[in-house]
C-alpha cells in the first residue's frame, strides 16, 4: 500500500459523491486519473484492505430489528451453545470474547418485533439466559479512521 | 430513536438497497450501471440515493476499511459505568475520539452487567488498546465507576446483514 492508497482511504470514507462521473470527480480531488482511483479500489478490495465500497446504510432506519446479545456461557459448554447459536439465520455475526460474558452476536431480523422472539428461541435452544443490549443512544459511528 | 423514514421506502428503494449493499459498481458511470439493471434512469438513481442519504437512510457513501487486514488487531470492545445522567455528555466525548469506531448507550443488567456506555477501541495490538482505553478512563475520571475491556478470541460467525429484503 503506497501514499495514493493511504489518500484514498483516508479521503473516501465518507462524501462520494452522487454524480454521473464520481469517480472522476473524487479521482480529480485526489490528482489521479479516473482509471486508476478503479483500479485501486478494485485492487484493495481484492486484498481485503477494504471490506467494501459503496453506500453504509442505516439497518434500522430501514425498517429491520438490529440488536447486540450476549450469554455467559461456561467454557465445556462453549462449542454446543455455539453451535445452536449460529444455527439461527438471524445471527449476523458471533464473536468468543474473553470474559464471563462469554458470547457476543449481533441478531438482525426483518422487524424489530423479531427480535424478542428469537431471543426467546435462542433461550429454548440453548438453556441458557440471553442479556439482550440494543443500543439507546448512538453516540458516533466512526469514519475517521486513518491509515 | 428516528424511525420516521423507515415506512417511506418504497419498491426502488428498497431493490437500490438490495443492488448496493455489496458495494458500488466499480465502472465510470456507476448509477447509471445501477439504473439500467433496474429499469431506472440515472436520474431517478441518484436523487434517491441522495433523499435517502438526506434521510439518514445511507449513513455515508465511500470506503469502509478493513480494520483487521490494515494492522489494527487489537480491538476491544470497552464497556463503562457511568451515571446515567453523564452517559451522553461522556458517550459524545468518547465517540469523537479518532481510536473508537462505535460509541453506544446500552442497558444494565445489575448486578451481572453494570457497564452502560459501550467504545470499539482500535489499536495495532492488544497494548496500544489498553493504552487508549487509558486515556478514556483518565478523561472519565472520578465519573468512571468501573470499566473492562472485552477482546475478541475468536469469530464464530461472520455473515453480514441481509437487509432491505423484507
Amino acid at each position: 500500500m503506497d501514499e495514493t492508497d493511504r489518500a484514498i482511504i483516508n479521503r473516501l470514507q465518507d462524501s462520494f459523491p452522487i454524480a454521473d462521473r464520481p469517480y472522476l470527480q473524487a479521482a480529480g480531488e485526489l490528482g489521479i486519473p479516473e482509471e486508476e482511483l478503479i483500479r485501486r479500489l478494485q485492487a484493495m478490495l481484492e486484498n481485503k484492505q477494504l471490506s467494501r465500497f459503496g453506500p453504509l446504510y442505516h439497518a434500522e432506519r430501514l425498517g429491520g430489528g438490529l440488536s447486540l446479545c450476549a450469554i455467559r456461557v461456561p467454557e465445556n459448554e462453549f462449542e454446543r451453545v455455539n453451535e445452536q447459536v449460529n444455527s439461527f439465520p438471524e445471527v449476523a455475526h458471533n464473536y468468543a470474547r474473553d470474559h464471563e460474558f462469554s458470547m457476543w452476536f449481533v441478531l438482525a431480523t426483518e422487524t424489530p418485533q423479531r427480535i424478542d422472539s428469537v431471543i426467546r428461541e435462542i433461550e429454548q435452544s440453548t438453556g441458557y439466559r440471553v442479556y439482550n443490549m440494543p443500543k439507546e443512544e448512538e453516540f458516533f459511528v466512526g469514519l475517521k479512521f486513518e491509515v | 430513536m428516528k424511525q420516521a423514514d423507515s415506512n417511506t421506502l418504497d419498491d426502488l428503494d428498497r431493490r437500490i438497497v438490495q443492488c448496493t449493499q455489496a458495494g458500488l459498481p466499480l465502472v465510470p458511470q456507476p448509477y447509471r450501471q445501477i439504473a439500467d439493471q433496474l429499469g431506472s434512469t440515472t436520474e431517478i438513481v441518484m436523487a434517491r440515493m441522495q433523499r435517502m442519504l438526506d434521510a439518514g437512510i445511507i449513513r455515508r457513501i465511500g470506503a469502509v476499511p478493513n480494520h483487521y487486514t490494515l494492522g489494527f488487531r487489537g480491538n476491544g470492545m470497552s464497556v463503562w459505568d457511568v451515571d446515567d445522567d453523564l452517559v451522553v455528555e461522556y458517550g459524545r466525548r468518547i465517540g469523537e475520539l479518532e481510536f473508537v469506531s462505535h460509541s453506544y448507550r446500552r442497558p444494565r443488567y445489575l448486578p451481572e452487567w453494570r457497564y452502560n456506555l459501550f467504545a470499539m477501541v482500535h489499536g495495532k495490538d492488544r497494548e496500544e488498546v489498553m493504552d487508549k482505553v487509558n486515556r478514556i478512563a483518565a478523561m472519565l475520571g472520578q465519573d468512571n465507576r468501573a470499566h473492562e475491556v472485552l477482546f475478541s478470541t475468536r469469530i464464530l460467525k461472520k455473515t453480514g446483514l441481509r437487509i432491505g429484503q423484507s
